[in-house]
């Protein structure tokens, strides 16, 4: 067995420190070593987009980056999305506007959605649907996922 | 007290608080946060990770399989092979499931399991899988249905005998089943006709493509009790198949279910679950088991693959004389494909009187195919509903118009034996030519298309009990899973009928200890039959609510009457007394009494079938042969719509897993019987860029046998999704394809051929 990497790491503003395996990568041990649940695994090969987190402000698939890769980063995760009892604007848009069925595809989309808002707080819906064409969601058609984006952002834009 | 389904009646004139609004699902908040734990999302103390070895070929003996080296992996703490599987014969439902979850005598398609490993670590388990030898005899296989049916294929089971042939024969082939489906005379129709067409079309394999893979817990403890964590639409269903092939009593086997991130049908059979068991077994700990996506592709049923003709005959004045269907359904490696739904349901809808259908099922060397929505009709209705609108343009008539011409109606026997009783087709197809979109003109350069569905819907066996806190909540445990929001609607219909606020309601999903028998979440049941225990349960409980205020007045039973959660007294003759709220009810006599329960098992009948029609406006670049599909509009009757959101969600999502399906969904296999695009970059599902808004119709022609008047709403949007884009993209290019899916290739031989 090759020898492991240490990692110190912030997730969701929580500092931790792990040993990870040399080829393991970020959903994997957030999901396995941190137990850290709310980011999914759909495909590990970077095509649904479930395992969005950001890192560092850059939103990225953790299935794709290595666990090693993270040291001295931060990452943030939908289980660091709203504050406290607070949802995010785009969590409550999603619940309002039904924008998930069966909820798996949800955590992906709505870190992909902040990512998008951060960079562009007043997207066009084709925007919308092109920053949004890495996650899948096979339940919804999309239109309430979108719907609820837009809503979102027009929300933040108010505040 | 009778049960619903005795005394049940709509009642058009009751004053709905709850149902029919849209209030935030109760699963809804830990869905955004990531709280809520799907398959995979499950930990147990000394839980060890399991993984498969597959069989790289699509059909060779399994000569031998020799472990040695991977057991002695550091980590590795149990192997399992069939001959850890108990013993049952081939060529029946459990001999047959036990094949599918491991390769017994033979691998039979790529990606069949062979041999499993559970270790300490997952790296460590895919290490040892490395090393297990397995000696094959590599046999010749057979991919496509029609090969498979030639009499020089290769034959796959020694056991099967085709079924329902005029003369028996005693050979062994690849065709389980022959099913004729009739009534009237069709030659008479054809004669009656003055146009008739007929077209050969084919359809591939699609997969149902949930985000979520497979994943399950087991622990197997040493008194034999069983404890299954996993992803699954059929709790109940896994459970006692699970008995019947790992020879266990059903009590023994604890299934609870988690969330479910998406099945579509595909979640209704077990893969991974058996293997857990065994391995939790022989290791004496816990086992987690999570399918990777390229397990799920090749491991996993996809749909069926079909290639059929049709033809029907019209009179110049538009009534359709006779409908003929010729068709031949793929069920991957065994027989179960529910194929039979297809000529049942293929031109149900229209009052057709003579009609003819023969049917053929045949194995080859995939996986079984599992159901996705509506099973092994929108393929065939793709088809028939190009048909249908070439009809109408040979004899010039609209083609909404053509179908309202034919349409069905109350009182219609169907070709599979039932009367039809009120339904909304009709209406479905005024709503759609009365629709904007509709009305509108067609875009230069694009084509406009409409096509017509129908889904039976269903009952079934269903338990649900409901408790009444002392504080006066209300939880409700049902155990048909929750696929994509059910809960929310059954927790509504019970807050109806108790006359109190949605939020006073909440649903456990149990686990296969805590209820009796649950069927299957399929066939568009769950939320029209779970509706119907819990209005039971409801009724029961106010039953007891009236009986205790009675008590607490002192009057008689029939003194008391129950109105918006509260008992009070049905005249100013009867006392003056305060109306009692549940919460009062169960504070004062919880002690005395017990608390306030019901509960309701009872096999529910009276679905109501559903029907829609879409619209579609598609755009073909003639360079590349890619279609845009530009604008969509869902109409379906939906009875009631319990919780609207919900509804158009359904429409919507069926809508676009069609539009994946109608233009690039396919299994592609290599001459070598190999999978060549098992992950979502070569197999690739509509992404939200690919696709635009989906604008919804509910129609709602109440089902009279249920309390709110609701249809199931789960399959029929699917149905006539790849039927109406054929259409449009007929109309736009001239041509209308007839093999699915109509992929940029093929679209662009349609146009060379025209052009030449
Ligand atoms: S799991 Fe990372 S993109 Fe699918
Ligand atoms: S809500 Fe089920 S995959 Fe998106």
């Amino acid at each position: 067995m090759a020898k492991k990497v240490h990692v110190t790491t912030t997730v969701n503003g929580d500092d931790y420190e792990y040993l990870a395996e040399p080829g393991q990568t970020l959903v994997d041990v957030l999901r396995n070593n941190l137990e850290l649940t709310g980011t999914k695994e759909g495909c590990s090969t970077g095509d649904c987009g479930a395992c969005s987190v950001i890192l560092d402000g850059e939103l990225v698939c953790s299935c794709l980056v290595l666990a090693a890769e993270t040291d001295g980063k931060s990452v943030e995760t939908i289980e660091g999305m709203a504050d406290g009892d607070n949802l995010h604007p785009l969590q409550r848009n999603f619940l309002d506007l039904n924008g998930l069925q069966c909820g798996i595809c949800t955590p992906g989309f709505l870190i992909a959605a902040k990512a998008l808002l951060e960079r562009n707080p007043d997207p066009t819906e084709t925007e919308a649907r092109f920053w949004l064409a890495g996650n899948l969601c096979r339940c919804t058609g999309y239109d309430k996922i979108v719907r609820s984006v837009m809503a979102a952002a027009e929300e933040m834009r108010g505040a | 007290m009778a049960t619903i389904l005795e005394d049940s009646k709509y009642d058009p004139q009751r004053d709905l608080k709850v149902v029919g609004s849209n209030p935030v699902k109760h699963d809804g908040l830990d869905k955004v946060t990531g709280r809520a734990k799907f398959g995979a999302d499950y930990f147990l103390p000394g839980m060890l990770y399991g993984r498969t070895l597959r069989s790289p070929h699509p059909h060779a003996i399994i000569k031998s399989i020799d472990t040695s080296a991977a057991e002695a992996v550091p980590g590795v703490k149990s192997i399992v092979t069939r001959d850890d599987f108990p013993e049952i014969d081939p060529g029946t439902v459990a001999g047959e499931m036990t094949r599918t979850a491991m390769a017994r005598e033979k691998a039979l398609f790529d990606g069949h399991p062979v041999a499993a490993v559970a270790a300490t670590t997952d790296a460590a388990a895919k290490q040892a899988l490395k090393l297990i030898k397995v000696d094959y005899e590599i046999l010749p296989h057979v991919i496509d249905p029609v090969d498979a049916m030639q009499p020089d294929a290769p034959i796959l089971h020694d056991y099967i005998r085709t079924k329902g042939l005029d003369e028996p024969s005693d050979k062994p082939t690849n065709i389980t089943e022959r099913l004729i489906t009739e009534m009237g005379d069709v030659e008479k129709g054809f004669a009656e006709a003055d146009v008739i067409v007929e077209r050969d079309f084919d359809s591939k394999p699609m997969h149902q493509g949930y985000i979520e893979p497979q994943g399950c817990v087991a622990e197997y403890s040493d008194d034999g009790q069983v404890e299954l964590w996993c992803c699954t639409q059929a709790p109940f269903v896994y459970r006692d198949r699970l008995s019947a092939i790992l020879k266990m009593e059903s009590a023994k086997i604890n299934v609870q279910q988690s969330e479910l991130g998406g099945g579509f049908g595909g979640k209704t059979g077990f893969y991974p679950e058996p293997v857990a068991i065994l391995l939790s077994k022989k290791a004496k700990r816990p086992v987690k088991m999570v399918l990777s996506r390229n397990e799920v592709f090749r491991g996993t049923g996809p749909v069926s693959a079909t290639n059929y003709t049709i033809k029907m005959g019209v009179t110049k004045d538009g009534k359709i004389t006779a409908a003929q269907g010729h068709l031949v359904f793929q069920t991957g490696i065994f027989t179960g494909s529910m194929y039979f739904n297809g000529p049942n349901a293929m031109f149900t809808r229209y009052n057709f009187e003579n009609i003819h259908i023969e049917s053929f099922e045949v194995v080859s060397n995939r996986p079984k195919v599992n159901s996705f929505r509506a099973p092994c009709v929108p393929q065939i209705v793709f088809g028939v509903e190009g048909v249908i609108d070439e009809l109408a343009r040979k004899i010039g008539m609209d083609p909404i118009d053509l179908r309202l011409k034919n349409a069905a109606t109350e009182g219609y026997t169907t070709v599979y034996g039932e009367t039809l009783g009120p339904i909304g087709f009709v209406e479905t197809l005024q709503a759609a030519k009365d629709s904007e979109h509709y009305k509108s003109l067609v875009k230069d350069g694009e084509g406009r298309g409409v096509a017509a569905g129908f889904w039976f819907n269903r009952g079934g066996e269903t338990s649900t009990s409901m408790n009444i806190a002392p504080d006066g909540s209300v939880t409700i445990i049902t155990g048909t899973a929750d696929v994509a929001g059910s809960r929310i609607s059954i927790a509504m219909m019970a807050a109806e009928e108790l006359g109190i606020d949605v939020d006073k309601v909440r649903i456990t999903m149990a686990d296969t200890n805590s209820l009796g028998f649950n069927r299957v979440t399929a066939g568009s049941r769950t939320t029209y039959s779970v509706g119907m225990t819990v209005v039971d349960n409801a009724r029961q409980c106010i039953d007891q609510f009236v009986k205790r205020a009675a008590e607490i007045w002192d009057v008689p039973e029939d003194a008391v009457v129950y109105e918006n959660g509260e008992c009070r007294p049905a005249g100013a003759n009867v006392g003056n007394f305060e109306p009692l709220t549940i919460a009062d009810i169960t504070k004062q006599t919880t002690m005395s009494h017990g608390a306030v329960t019901a509960s309701a098992s009872m096999n529910v009948t009276g679905a109501g079938p559903g029907f829609g029609l879409h619209i579609v406006d598609a755009k073909v670049d003639e360079e590349t042969g890619r279609t845009d599909i530009t604008r969509y509009t869902v109409v379906e009757d939906a009875g009631k719509a319990i919780h609207p959101l919900q509804v158009e969600g359904q429409y919507q999502g069926g809508a676009v897993q069609g539009i994946g399906w109608a233009l690039n969904e396919e299994y592609v296999y290599g001459e070598d019987g190999r999978l060549q695009n098992a992950s979502f970059l070569d197999y690739r599902m509509p992404v939200t860029s690919d696709v635009p808004m989906i604008d919804t119709v509910i129609v709602e022609v109440p089902n009279p046998r249920h309390p709110f008047g609701l249809r199931g709403v789960g399959e029929v949007p699917v149905v006539p999704t790849m039927a109406a884009i054929g259409n449009a993209i007929g109309n736009a290019i001239g041509v209308r394809p007839q093999s699915l899916p109509m992929s940029p290739p093929k679209l662009l031989e349609i146009i060379d051929n025209r052009n030449s």
